[in-house]
């Protein structure tokens, strides 16, 4: 079956079903509604002690109750809702038994605050040391949180609800994990494993130490009054991301096998590209090329030039070096049409999403090739003269768009570009 | 890349070893100490328990630059420092052109914590320090800036991209010990499909540390006072943490032959799964299933397993084993300690190492589990067996 296969003969990959979760709300209506409109979901932190931190918003879900909190916990509840509304979507395979693997993006995972407190309540002297921490650590009491701090957990939780198959893949690519899971899941069709694959990234990071963290290396942006006007991309006041939480979840699968179950084509994963920069462990390297090449790799895996780009869903994170990096990279490939192709970043409404980013931005990069209208980035008062990026400003667009670039890029050197296209070629 | 789907899979070969261990650098030394049935295990320093500490070694060899030696915590530099040996032994350390597009696969856990922030944090709180704000304050103000990127995962990949030049693609995944064998199924699938050339696989694991065994030790899985072989840890099972970089560097034969380079042995294969563990004999069953999936096995070979001693699991496993008593077992844990997500990569570099070197390392045990075996082995199956979760399997065979 010829027409199931691409140019490069290789299986053409299909998305049939999405799900979403972030500081705007639960599910794809909610999410699209409120995107569109120019809604911010960053707001002042209200679960946990603000005093003392330089940056004091964030754009946390707070809508759906972990009970003990734990950052992994809550990762793992929005994985698992933004799951179920994929594969509901797709209508694929039975309720648990997914017929396919998982390829989930998840934060790297540790034992968090209230345990370690915990754990010393329970030494219960004032000169406590690791080796009590230990000493008290053992016997049973505390084996839930084994399992709760095992990097493992949530892609375990997922594969046995879902019943995914084979070993579930927990990866991180940083900011740009999402991203890869997705790139994962095509490989792994177009390699002919498996006719469909689920792919999932999610985050729930936003905790003192990991708000401080990114606080120490100056990342984070310190407007917060008011919050929702924090997340300033492309504008030459920008200062910093807004740490975020949420969760994007797509099933992939062969378009032939989707065509065969009569399945709804939401839209097609037409290319992927990555590309490490070596140059600095937080910065890109200055000339850009990493970037450069990566979305060359993309437009080369997908067959496609810059001229096909109708839409770019920026990485955008509105830190002072990002958003120049990525105009001065897709400036170098795409010539003039950098000026003129419409740019948005969804991170000025939900925030930096971090691990779930590239596959939270991925769905709203499909639900705009399905409504034809291109969320705007919102805050963009004051436009930074160096980035001459068509920024889709505090205004949704309608746009003809029949393929969209959708650009991750993180810590490590990480880069990663998908590009996302309406029809089968 | 695009990929050719023209004609079969890709026949792979693994063709560099980076080995930095308890036992030493490289792979003389790793070999003459297994050879020598020498251990090297620390049971006073971090007593009840008991680590295998890494062996020290000259880091400007592999790490020129201090600077980028402080920007790493131990983890990083173990696995940086193996990687650099994996790139040498694969004789495309430097080549720019290889490395510019060689893809990598990368294991890992996390990063060690400033445990004295944690504890003059913990010692304020018992001291009735509980204003708001008070944690984020210590926080701020006590944590090291950088501390964050010696931690995040995916920094071991990008250290060894910044100091190594590898930089075609960098992927790490987690998830304990099924990573290491998830990071050799997605590289050589992709090799295999001409999906990729070349990748650099492997992972890195510092065991010399009391935070890492607060999480162990939540689910008692540490051994101590004492060493024992992991076949004989009846009443106490469990595992000693070990210290060790272990990377390897597979190519597409064709990729190999075209460089000239000499390959240690073939990747026939590797499987996953990941069984919930709900009933008795599931881990059993799986292995049994994953063995099948290998294919080609002719028996009479050797089996390298990552088993950790921690129970039920060890003894399910050895279950299994007793199915196939026509291999020769090796246990890496008694050896190396646990190095989590590095044991399967390392179980890989050994299985190679043993395949160019025409014998198996002498067994390590009294229980009768491991045997004797005199010829040399032309096939090698690599076994990781999670403590928790993730059963895997590697074919390693010598290239007739």
């Amino acid at each position: 079956m010829t027409a199931a296969r691409d140019k490069f003969g290789r299986p053409i990959v299909v998305v049939t079903g999405m799900g979403i979760v972030t500081s705007l709300g639960a599910g794809k209506s909610d999410n699209w509604a409120k995107l569109v409109a120019g809604e911010s979901g960053i707001r002042t932190l209200t679960r946990f002690p603000i005093d003392g931190l330089k940056t004091t918003m964030a754009g946390t879900v707070d809508f759906v109750p972990v009970d003990p909190f734990t950052s992994t916990g809550l990762s793992e509840r929005l994985a698992d809702l933004a799951v179920e509304e994929a594969i509901s979507q797709a209508g694929i395979g039975t309720k648990g038994d997914f017929p396919g693997p998982l390829f989930l993006a998840v934060a790297p995972v540790e034992i968090e605050w209230p345990q370690r407190s915990e754990l010393g309540r329970a030494v219960g002297t004032s000169d406590i040391t690791y080796d009590d921490l230990l000493r008290v650590s053992g016997g049973g009491k505390y084996r839930s949180y084994h399992h709760r701090f095992s990097f493992g957990s949530v892609a375990d939780f997922l594969s046995a609800k879902f019943g995914t198959k084979g070993s579930p893949i927990s990866l991180s690519t940083a900011c740009a994990s999402g991203a890869t899971a997705i790139q994962l899941g095509v490989e792994a069709i177009r390699r002919g494993e498996t006719d469909a694959a689920l792919c999932a990234a999610t985050e729930g990071s936003v905790n003192p130490e990991g708000l401080v963290r990114f606080s120490l290396l100056s990342a984070l942006s310190t407007q917060n009054d008011p919050p929702q006007c924090a997340s300033k991309p492309f504008s030459k006041n920008r200062d910093g991301f807004v740490m975020a939480e949420g969760s994007g979840a797509l099933v992939l699968e062969s378009y032939e096998a989707a065509l065969a179950r009569g399945a709804t084509i939401l839209g097609v994963v037409t290319g992927c590209g990555e590309l490490t920069d070596s140059f600095h462990r937080t910065r890109s390297s200055p000339d850009g090329k990493p970037i450069i090449g990566c979305v060359r790799k993309a437009l080369a895996d997908a067959g496609m030039t810059p001229d096909q780009i109708d839409h770019i869903n920026a990485h955008g994170t509105a830190t002072p070096e990002n958003d120049k990096m990525e105009y001065l990279a897709i400036a170098a490939v795409f010539g003039e049409l950098a000026k003129q192709i419409p740019v948005s970043s969804n991170k000025s409404m939900v925030g930096h999403t971090i691990s779930a980013a590239g596959a939270v931005e991925a769905v709203f990069s499909l639900l705009t090739l399905e409504h034809q209208r291109i969320p705007p980035t919102i805050n963009y008062e004051v436009p930074d003269p160096a980035i001459q990026f068509n920024v889709v400003g505090n205004k949704a667009r309608d746009a003809k768009v029949a393929a969209v670039m959708s650009n991750s890029f993180g810590f490590g050197g990480q880069n990663a570009s998908l590009i996302l296209t309406r029809e089968p070629a | 890349m695009t990929e050719t789907s023209a004609s079969g899979p890709m026949e792979v070969w693994i063709t560099g070893i980076g080995l930095a261990t308890s036992l030493g650098e490289g792979l003389d030394a790793n070999w003459d100490a297994l050879n020598q049935g020498r251990l090297n295990v620390d049971e006073k320093n971090f007593a009840p328990y008991v680590v295998h500490p890494w062996a020290p070694v000259n880091l400007d060899t592999q790490i020129p630059k201090k600077g980028d030696q402080r920007q790493m915590e131990a983890w990083q530099r173990i696995g940086t420092y193996a990687a650099g040996l994996a790139l040498d032994s694969a004789g495309v350390k430097g080549n720019k052109e290889i490395l510019g597009r060689m893809d990598m696969v990368i294991a890992a856990g996390g990063g060690e914590r400033d445990m004295s922030v944690d504890t003059s944090i913990l010692n304020a709180q018992a001291k009735g320090n509980s204003a708001p704000g008070f944690l984020n304050e210590r926080l701020m103000g006590d944590l090291r800036p950088t501390l964050f990127l010696a931690q995040l995962s995916n920094l071991l990949a990008g250290n060894i991209a910044i100091v190594h030049g590898v930089c075609g693609t960098s992927r790490t995944f987690m998830g304990e010990e099924v990573a290491g064998v998830d990071a050799t199924r997605i590289a050589l699938a992709r090799i295999a499909a001409g999906q990729s050339d070349i990748a650099l696989i492997g992972g890195s694991h510092n065991g010399e540390r009391k935070d890492l065994m607060v999480l162990y030790e939540f689910g008692d899985f540490l051994i101590r006072d004492k060493f024992a072989s992991v076949w004989n840890r009846g009443e106490h099972p469990g595992f000693a943490l070990g210290s060790a970089g272990a990377f390897i560097v597979i190519e597409s034969k064709a990729h190999a032959i075209a460089r000239g380079a000499k390959p240690y042995a073939r990747l026939r294969a590797a499987a996953a799964d990941h069984s919930h563990r709900r009933q008795p004999g599931e881990v059993t069953a799986t292995l049994e299933k994953l063995w099948s999936e290998l294919g080609g096995l002719e028996g009479g070979g050797a089996i390298i397993t990552g088993a950790t001693g921690a129970e039920p699991i060890t003894s399910e496993e050895r279950a299994f084993l007793e199915k196939h008593r026509d291999f020769a077992v090796r246990s890496t844990g008694t050896k190396f300690g646990h190095t989590m997500e590095t044991q399967f990569p390392l179980g890989l570099a050994l299985a190679a190492m043993s395949i160019s070197r025409g014998a198996l390392f002498p067994p390590a045990d009294s229980t009768g589990m491991e045997i004797e075996m005199t010829g040399s082995p032309t096939q090698i199956v690599v076994i990781g067996t999670g403590h928790w979760r993730g059963e895997g399997m590697a074919l390693v065979e010598a290239i007739k």
